[in-house]
This record gives structure tokens, sequence and C-alpha cells, in this order.
């Protein structure tokens, strides 16, 4: 089985975000890049898929030469081929679905591994357009995931509870926290990902469909009220709460 | 000629959801801002509550009824809300941002050719165009956004835009549309319900704690303070890394993003991704015993003590308010 997973290279999430001269985008000198936090999640299922029935793991990139790092973090972890979508540009959700749908089904490739969620621009949304441009199934948030012939059974975390969705392959599954506990690359891993080549290609050519105006800040809050050092600030609390902010 | 908007109505067990009806309110003000016509449409089985939406100012509402879509099933409510629009001529749709919402929202604008901005907390028409506000890098910064392609899908943030009642609201007058035999390739077969009463994700207060909860068998006194605000209990990523909570409940960059109108911080430092997650609560109030922790920075409210001295008392103040 050809199996994908699609890995995005984001600030890591302790960073603090200065917005750039232009005011559209972050300023990302000093921003430590790392693999999307819910992709190890997708890597780890990919690379278990394909421990119970064979077949071949290729993570798949879309940006700029600095995806690599990302892309070499999943070989490092056992992926076999690492492919980069270039485009230097900076690229929307549906544009970033078209360039892997184009390569997911020039791959051959009939389960796809996402993660839930980018943490940068916080879309969740390519799985599921990546997967509708293929006309693949798709479930999304998945934290348990069963796959036995053609069928898929997964568990998909929602408010409130967990929805069982049954499905078939082809599929794009798009991995939440607790689906399973992402592997450390060994030693070895690292050695050999070091030597592999990751195959760079042009993105699939194709405009975005939406265009960002301004970035900001949001607005400084300003630091409250510290009532008291013990419970004896408790009735100022919650008279305020009743009174001033009306929340009970 | 007018533009047309289309809601979808999201129904779970056979019930709208409340931020259903803000999306309707957004629609109805965009309406009569800028003469569109609006549309609603929802689908499932038996719904009933159905005829509140007039309430917001809807005036006719099209079922798709099926008893195979009383559950969620993404190919078929995609086939279904595709069809509709490019059927109707659809120019702007509005989905709340609840996990169903963002699961099927960028399925149909694919397969109806829409451009998708989603979990927007504002949106405004101006000149025919339609510009989004919406958080980023887990709300550490927002962005003013639109679309280039001629149909367009929204998805709106929950608890952000209100419900408001329509003064002059008629009653709904309700078509039913029999689905015959829906293409549910993908379905929904079950649904779990977690233990807990209330979702951190739909709740008006949230109760947090995090690691100076100390213990596992502590958070009963979360739960007690919950129960008595009537909220539902959150926690941090560390204590969800420990086991004492379940993934459900973590709130911040990786768990979920909440925006309440009151949010209880107890033992919880205030770490940026935890923060990610709920600084757009409306009232904020951080209980812990060091006064330099950075919850402090964003608490509207604080109480610089130990959480096993003020959290028994804050419940105790609580009860006798509510009796
Ligand atoms: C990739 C990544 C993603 C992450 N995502 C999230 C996320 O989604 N959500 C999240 O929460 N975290 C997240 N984190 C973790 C985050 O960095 C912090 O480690 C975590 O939020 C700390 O949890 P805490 O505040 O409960 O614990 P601590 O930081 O240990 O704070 C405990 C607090 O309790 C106080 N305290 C102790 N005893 C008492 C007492 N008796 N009375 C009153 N106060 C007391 C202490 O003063 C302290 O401030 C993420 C981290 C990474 C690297
Ligand atoms: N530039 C990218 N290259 C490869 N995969 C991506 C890229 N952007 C997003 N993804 C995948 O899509 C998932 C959801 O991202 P998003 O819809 O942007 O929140 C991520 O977890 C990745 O698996």
């Amino acid at each position: 089985m050809k199996i994908a997973v699609c890995v995005s290279h984001v600030p890591d999430t302790a960073t603090k975000i200065k917005i750039n001269s232009e005011g559209k985008s972050i300023d990302p000198i000093g921003v430590t890049f790392v693999v999307n936090p819910y992709d190890e999640y997708a890597i780890e299922e990919a690379l278990k898929t394909k421990e119970k029935f064979g077949g071949e793991v290729f993570a798949i990139s879309v940006g700029g030469e600095a995806n690599k790092e990302t892309i070499r973090k999943a070989l490092a972890m056992g992926a076999d081929n690492g492919i980069l979508l270039k485009d230097n540009n900076e690229r929307d959700s549906f544009a970033v679905a078209k360039a892997l749908a184009e390569e997911i089904k020039l791959i051959g490739c009939e389960l796809v591994f996402m993660g839930k969620q980018s943490v940068d621009y916080d879309n969740s949304i390519t799985g599921q357009l990546t997967a509708e441009m293929l006309g693949y199934s798709c479930i999304t948030t998945v934290v348990d995931l069963e796959i036995d012939n053609q069928k898929v059974i997964a568990e998909r975390e929602i408010e409130g509870g967990r929805e069982v969705v049954e499905s078939e392959l082809p599929v794009v599954i798009t991995a939440q926290k607790g689906l399973n506990e992402p592997r450390y690359a060994s030693l070895k891993g690292i050695m050999a990902a070091k030597k592999k080549v990751i195959e760079e290609k042009p993105a699939f050519s194709v405009e975005n469909v939406s265009e960002i105006i301004k970035m900001y800040s949001p607005p400084a809050k300003n630091p409250g009220r510290i009532l008291g050092t013990d419970s004896s600030a408790v009735p100022e609390l919650v008279r305020l709460l009743r009174e001033e902010a009306k929340v009970i | 000629m007018s533009k047309k908007i289309l809601v979808f109505l999201e129904q779970r067990e056979g019930k709208i959801k409340k931020s259903s009806f803000e999306a309707v309110s957004l629609a109805s003000k965009l309406a009569a801002e800028n003469g569109f016509e609006k549309e609603i449409v929802t689908i499932g089985d038996a719904i009933e509550n159905l005829t509140e939406a007039a309430k917001y100012g809807i005036e006719s509402i099209r079922h798709f009824k099926n008893n195979d879509l009383a559950n969620y099933s993404p190919s078929a409510y995609t086939e279904i809300l595709s069809n509709y629009i490019k059927e109707n001529s659809i120019d702007i749709v509005l989905f709340s941002n609840t996990s169903l919402g963002r699961d099927l929202a960028p399925r149909v604008s694919i397969n109806s050719e829409c451009g998708i901005i989603v979990d927007c907390t504002n949106l405004t028409a101006l000149n025919g165009d339609f510009v989004a506000t919406r958080p980023v890098y887990a709300g550490k910064a927002f962005i003013e956004i639109k679309l280039n392609t001629q149909r367009k899908i929204f998805t709106l943030r929950p608890n952000v835009f209100t419900a408001a009642l329509d003064q002059k609201a008629k009653n709904a007058n309700i078509t039913t549309v029999v689905v015959n035999s829906p293409n549910v390739k993908t379905r929904v077969a079950n649904f779990k319900k977690s233990e807990g009463k209330l979702d951190v994700a739909e709740a008006e207060i949230i109760v947090s704690g995090g690691r100076g909860m100390k213990g596992p068998e502590n958070f009963k006194m979360i739960e007690e303070l919950a129960e008595s605000l009537n909220a539902a209990v959150g926690a941090s990523r560390a204590v969800v890394d420990a086991g004492w909570r379940p993934h459900g409940e973590q709130v911040g960059q990786t768990g979920k993003t909440v925006s309440p109108s009151l949010y209880i911080a107890c033992g919880i430092s205030g770490a940026i991704q935890h923060m990610a997650g709920m600084s757009s609560a409306k009232y904020i109030v951080a209980i812990n015993k060091d006064k330099e922790a950075p919850i402090f920075s964003i608490a509207d409210y604080g109480i610089a003590g130990d959480l096993f001295e003020v959290v028994p008392a804050l419940v105790t103040e609580i009860k006798k308010l509510k009796s």
C-alpha cells in the first residue's frame, strides 16, 4: 500500500509572534520552526499502518527550502521517501491542497494522513479539501483508527464525545492528539535520513482563492486586579463577577 | 439581482444548535444592510426546535429529511448542500465553526466552487466584497482576509456573534424535502457521549484546573465549582498529559480554543500555549499562589493565594448566591 503523510513546517508553539513591516504576515526572524505537532501523530500512524500492511510511506510538504527540515524529521522517524513541492510564495489551504492532491494522484496513494490542524493559520481544512479534490473519503480529528480490507472505522473527537465513523478506502485521515504516541527518531534513523535524497519539484501551479488584507496583533489586554491573597477576597470576587462583569 | 445568503442549520440528536442561530442572526443583519435574500437549509430526520429559527428573522426553511440523515454523514451532507448551492445560485454560505461545520464546510467548498474562510470572529460586507476577521497563530495574531471567488463560504466561531431576536419575525415556513437514498458512503454509525455533562467548546462558563491541583482526586473541587455555576470543566495540558483528566477537556493551542463569557483558571501558570486557547474569553479569573504567574497578565480578576483554601470558599459563596 502506498501511504502519504503531509507535513507542514510551522513556528514552535512557544514562539511570540511579531508581525512584519508589510503587516501581512509574521516576521520569521528569530522564530524556531518545527514539524507541526499534529503531523507527528500523522507520521506515526502512517508508519504503524505500513508496519501492519506493508508498503511505502511518502512524506510530502508544500513550501520553501526550509520545509526540508520537517521532511527530514519524517524520514528520520521512518518514512521511506521525502518530497518537497516547492513554492516560495505563501499559499492558502486551497492552493496547498491542490498541490498535495496532484502529487498524491501521481504517486497513487490510497491512504493519506495529515494533521487535524496546522498551528500557524489554524485552518483545519487541508485534509477535507485534498480529499474532495481527489474524490477520496475523509475522516477528520481522528483519535482511533482501524483499517480492515477496504473498510475504515475511525473515532473522531467532537463536542461532548466521540463519533464512530465508517468509511472506505481510499481515504484521508486527519490526526488528533490521542491517536497514538509518536515515536522518537532513533540515531540510526537520523543518520539514514541524512543520506536520503529529498525529491524536489515545483508545486502544481494554482492561484490562491483568498487574500490577506492585513495581519495585526490582538489589542493588548490591561492586566486586571489582584483582589487579595486568600479566601477573604472571595466575596469581592463574586460581587465583581455579578455586578461589574455580569457573568454569573 | 440581489445576492443570496444561505445559512446551514446544524442539528445534533434532533436539535438545532444555538450557534446556528448566531449564524442566522448575522445573515439577517447582513441581508438587512445590503438587501440580500436569505435562505436556510437544514439536514436531518425529525428536528424539534426548527421553528425557533423564525425568531431570528427567517421566514422559510428547507429541511432535507431522511432516516439516514439523522446522524452526520459527510458524503451525504456534502452532496445535498453542494447541489443546493449550485442549483439555487447561492452567493454566500454561513456555517457555524463547530466540529461538524469545520468538517463539512471545506468539502462543500470544493464541490460547489466556493472559496472558504474558517473561524471568523467578524464578517462585514463592503462594496460588494466581504471582509472576514479571524484569529491565527492560536489568537496570537489576527488577520483580515477576503475571498477572490464568486461564491464564498464563511464559518463563524461560536459564542462570538450574538443570536439577536428579530422583533418583526413572522412564523417560519418549513418545506420538507424527502431525500431518497442519500449517499452515506461515509457516515457516523454511533456517538459515544463522554461522561462530563458540558463540553468546554460549548460552555458559557469554564472552570479549569492545572498542575497546581496536585492530583486527580482534587478535581472534585473543580467539578463542584463548575456544577454550582453550570459550567464545564477544563484542564491544562500538564494535567491531561499526566492522565488526570481526559484530552477532551484540554484547553490551549493543541487542545480546544474556547471563548466563554467567564473562564476561571485554578492552579494554571498561563503558558503561552494555554493562553492561546482561552485568551478570547470575555472575563478571566485566575487563582494561583504565585503572584508572578503569567496567567495574571491576562486575568481580569485574580486571587494570589492557595487554591485549596480559595476554591472551597468560592464554592460556598456561589452556592449562597444561587440559593
Ligand atoms: C507543542 C506544545 C503544545 C502545547 N499545548 C498546550 C495546550 O494546548 N494547553 C496547555 O494548557 N498547555 C499546552 N502546552 C504545555 C504548556 O507549555 C505548559 O507546560 C502547561 O500549560 C502547563 O500547565 P499548568 O499551568 O497546569 O502547569 P504549571 O506550569 O506547572 O503551573 C502550575 C501552577 O499552579 C500553581 N500552583 C501550585 N500549587 C498551587 C496552590 N496550592 N494554589 C494555587 N496555585 C498553585 C503554580 O504557581 C503554577 O503557576 C503545550 C506545550 C507544547 C510544547
Ligand atoms: N504546506 C503544507 N505541506 C504539506 N502538508 C500541509 C501543508 N499545510 C497543511 N498541511 C497538512 O494539512 C493539515 C491541516 O492543515 P491546515 O488545514 O492548514 O490547518 C496539516 O496538519 C498537514 O498535515
